[in-house]
C-alpha cells in the first residue's frame, strides 16, 4: 500500500461521497481527486459543504461513499493518518490554558514528524514567549503559534479551514507568505478554504467551488485561465457579446464587462479587451442565486 | 518509505506519558496545589489552636512550669507510648480528612469536564490534528484520576503530618517534653504512610464504576454533564420507588442507592470500599456492632485499614463487578469521544 502511495502521487480520492444531516444533503456525491504538490482551494458559499468535506478528510465525521486519504480510510485509521496530515480547524482552537512551551514540548512529544529547530526558528520572528499562556495571547499571535506547530510537522497533506478568520490583514498576508515561502515545496499538498478568496488567488494551483453540496468547478488554475475570460465590451458590440451566452454582466465605468465560459478566445478578442477574470468575480458569477 | 531519514511511526508508550504530562499541565490546580492548600490551611488552624492556648494560658497566670512534663514522658510505660502513638496516627487520618474530601471533588469535576470542556472550547481539534489515538486520551483521563491524583494527594497528606508532627514537636519542647520518644516513633508512622501508598490501587478499582460513569457523561453530554451524570441515577431511583419496580422483583430500594447510586457517584471516595466483604469495617462501625471488628488500640489506623479489610473487599464480588462496568462505561466514553467532536454539533 505504502508502495502504490508512493509511485502514484495521490493524496485525496473520493468518490460519491456524501453526507446528510437529517434531510439536509451536505455533501452530495462528490467526486474528488487531489494530486501531491498542489495548492487547492475550497471555495463555496456558508453552508455549502466546505467543512463537512474537509471534516471528512480528517476522519471527523461520518459519510457515506468511497474515500482514501493518503491511501488510508479516514475513519479507522485516524491516527495513522494524522502521522501525516495537519490541520487547522479554526482560529483560538487552541486550549487557553496551554503555555507556549508546553505546546511545542508536547507535539514534540507525540509527533514523530515534528521539528522543534523548525518551530523554534519560526517562534523567534514573532513576540512570542514559552512561558506565556494561550490565554494571554492576542489571536493573531494564537495564530502564529497554531501555524509555528503545523509547519515544523512534515505533513504530506495540511488542512486549513478558514486559518484567517478574524485576523486584521497584517497577520493574514504574514500567514500566507510564510505558508508559500518556508513550508509549502512540491512533497505537501495544502487545502485550504476561505471566504477571503482574493487573498489567497495567487498562491492556488486548483480551485474547486462547492454549492449546495455539489461540485460545480473543479480544475487546475491553468485551465480555469484558459476556460474562462473576461470582456471589457464597448457600446456597441453589447448586443453580440449577449448573443454569446455570458456568465455574467457588469457594468464598470460606463462600460460592460462580461465573463465567459468556453468562448474561444480570438472570438473574444474581437468584441474587446480580454482580462483574466479574478476568482471573486468567476465565484459571484457562478454563485448567483445561492441565497435565493 | 519514501523518507526514511524520518521514524514515520510516533512510540506510543512515550506518547501515552506526554499525554499523562497534558494532564498534569492543565490540572495543576487541582491535583497538586488544591491538596496541599487543604493541608495547610490544616497546619495553619493547629498552629493557631496552639497559640490561643498558649497566650490563654499567659493571661490567665496558668503556669505548668514548675511541673516537669518530661518526667511524665520518660516515665510513661511502652504500653502507654504505644497506645499513645496509635491516637497520634488516627488523629493525624481524622486531620487528613478536608484533603480526601478535597480529592474527591478535584477528580469528581475533574471526571466531568475531561472528555467535555475541550469540546465546548473547540480546542478538542487541535488534539484530534496530533496522532493519538482516542483510547489512548481516554486511558490518560482514566489513569490521571485514578493514579495521578491519589498519589499527589497521598504526597501532600504525609506532608501535612510531618509539619503537624514538627509543630507538635515544637510546642512540646517548649514546654519542656522530649518530644523524639513520643512524637517520631517511626515504625507505625511508617506503617500507616506505606498503607495509604499501598490503598491507592484498591481505592483505583473500587472507583472504577464512578470513574468510567462520569468519562462517559463527559464524553456523551452535548451539554452540562453534570446533570447527566447526577440526573440519570437519581430520576432511575425516583421512577422505581413510584413503580415499586424494584420492589416486586423483591430488590430493596436500598440495594440501588448504595449499589448503583453510591458506586457511579461517590466510588472515587477514598476508601469507599471499607464497607465490603467479611465484617465490613464501615458497617460494624457506623452500626455500632463492636463485636464484628476488634480496634486494636495500640493500632487504631492499621486495625481499620487491615490487610484481612482489603483482601476481604479484593474478594469480594462487588469491587469486580464493579469494576467490569466502570471498564464497560470506559469503552463507552472511548465510542464517544470518537464520534463526537464538538459540543454542540
Amino acid at each position: 500500500m505504502n508502495e502504490a502511495s508512493a509511485s502514484s502521487p495521490q493524496i485525496v480520492r473520493a468518490r460519491g461521497l456524501t453526507r446528510r444531516y437529517g434531510t439536509t444533503v451536505a455533501l452530495d456525491h462528490v467526486d474528488l481527486d487531489i494530486a501531491a504538490g498542489r495548492i487547492v482551494g475550497l471555495i463555496g458559499p456558508n453552508g455549502a459543504g466546505k467543512t463537512t468535506a474537509l471534516k471528512a478528510i480528517l476522519g471527523l465525521s461520518e459519510y457515506d461513499g468511497e474515500l482514501s486519504v493518503l491511501g488510508l480510510d479516514p475513519r479507522t485509521q485516524r491516527s495513522e493518518l494524522m502521522q501525516q496530515v495537519c490541520f487547522i480547524a479554526d482560529v483560538a482552537v487552541l486550549p487557553r490554558w496551554l503555555r507556549v512551551g508546553e505546546a511545542i514540548d508536547f507535539v514534540a512529544g507525540v509527533h514523530p514528524r515534528f521539528s522543534r529547530e523548525r518551530c523554534l526558528a519560526f517562534l523567534a520572528r514573532t513576540k512570542l514567549q514559552p512561558k506565556q499562556r494561550v490565554r494571554e495571547l492576542s489571536k493573531g499571535m494564537i495564530v502564529q503559534l497554531h501555524l509555528a506547530l503545523v509547519m515544523a510537522i512534515d505533513a504530506k497533506l495540511l488542512v486549513l479551514d478558514e486559518p484567517t478568520l478574524g485576523l486584521d490583514i497584517l497577520y493574514r498576508k504574514e500567514f500566507y507568505q510564510n505558508l508559500l515561502n518556508d513550508y509549502f515545496d512540491e512533497q505537501k499538498t495544502i487545502l485550504v478554504t476561505t471566504h477571503q478568496v482574493e487573498e489567497i488567488e495567487h498562491i492556488l494551483t486548483d480551485l474547486i467551488f462547492i454549492r449546495n453540496g455539489k461540485l460545480i468547478v473543479n480544475a487546475s488554475m491553468d485551465e480555469i485561465g484558459e476556460r474562462y475570460t473576461e470582456v471589457m465590451v464597448g457600446p456597441d458590440k453589447i448586443e453580440a457579446a449577449r448573443a454569446l451566452a455570458p456568465l455574467n454582466e457588469r457594468q464598470i465605468f460606463g462600460k460592460s464587462i462580461f465573463l465567459f465560459d468556453g468562448v474561444p478566445q480570438a472570438r473574444l478578442a474581437e468584441l474587446g479587451e480580454l482580462h483574466k477574470p479574478s476568482i471573486a468575480d468567476l465565484f459571484v458569477a457562478t454563485m448567483k442565486g445561492t441565497y435565493a | 518509505m519514501n523518507a526514511p531519514t524520518l521514524p514515520t511511526r510516533s512510540n506510543p508508550m512515550q506518547t501515552f506519558l506526554w499525554l499523562l504530562k497534558r494532564e498534569y499541565w492543565e490540572q495543576r490546580g487541582g491535583f497538586f496545589r488544591a491538596p496541599l492548600i487543604a493541608g495547610g490551611v490544616m497546619v495553619a488552624i493547629l498552629l493557631l489552636s496552639m497559640i490561643v492556648a498558649e497566650t490563654t494560658a499567659v493571661r490567665h497566670g496558668i503556669n505548668i512550669g514548675n511541673l516537669n512534663l518530661d518526667r511524665i514522658s520518660t516515665s510513661m510505660t511502652h504500653e502507654q507510648i504505644a497506645t499513645f502513638n496509635s491516637g497520634l496516627n488516627a488523629g493525624l487520618m481524622g486531620m487528613s480528612i478536608p484533603i480526601m474530601a478535597t480529592q474527591f471533588f478535584v477528580v469528581f469535576f475533574y471526571l466531568l469536564g475531561a472528555l467535555y470542556d475541550d469540546r465546548r472550547d473547540r480546542s478538542v481539534l487541535f488534539w484530534k490534528s496530533l496522532p493519538i489515538s482516542d483510547l489512548d486520551t481516554v486511558l490518560s483521563k482514566a489513569v490521571s484520576a485514578t493514579l495521578m491524583a491519589p498519589t499527589l494527594a497521598i504526597a501532600a497528606l504525609i506532608a501535612m503530618h510531618i509539619a503537624v508532627l514538627i509543630l507538635l514537636s515544637v510546642y512540646a519542647g517548649i514546654h519542656g517534653v522530649n518530644p523524639l520518644p513520643l512524637l517520631w516513633n517511626p515504625a507505625p508512622l511508617l506503617s500507616m504512610w506505606i498503607k495509604l501508598v499501598c490503598l491507592i490501587p484498591v481505592n483505583a478499582l473500587w472507583a472504577l464504576p464512578t470513574i468510567g460513569w462520569l468519562l462517559l457523561c463527559s464524553a456523551f453530554a452535548r451539554s452540562k454533564p453534570f446533570l447527566w451524570a447526577v440526573a440519570v441515577p437519581l430520576g432511575l431511583g425516583t421512577i422505581f420507588a413510584f413503580t415499586d419496580l424494584l420492589r416486586q422483583l423483591s430488590i430493596p430500594s436500598s440495594w440501588y442507592w448504595k449499589n448503583i447510586v453510591g458506586r457511579i457517584l461517590f466510588g472515587i471516595v477514598p476508601g469507599g470500599w471499607l464497607g465490603v466483604g467479611g465484617n465490613g469495617t464501615l458497617r460494624a462501625i457506623t452500626g455500632g456492632n463492636g463485636n464484628d471488628i476488634e480496634l486494636d488500640k495500640f493500632d487504631i489506623v492499621n486495625s481499620v485499614l487491615s490487610w484481612g479489610h482489603i483482601f476481604d473487599a479484593l474478594g469480594s464480588p462487588e469491587l469486580w463487578l464493579g469494576a467490569a462496568a466502570g471498564i464497560g462505561f470506559i469503552a463507552a466514553a472511548v465510542y464517544f469521544r470518537r464520534k463526537r467532536t464538538e459540543a454542540y454539533s
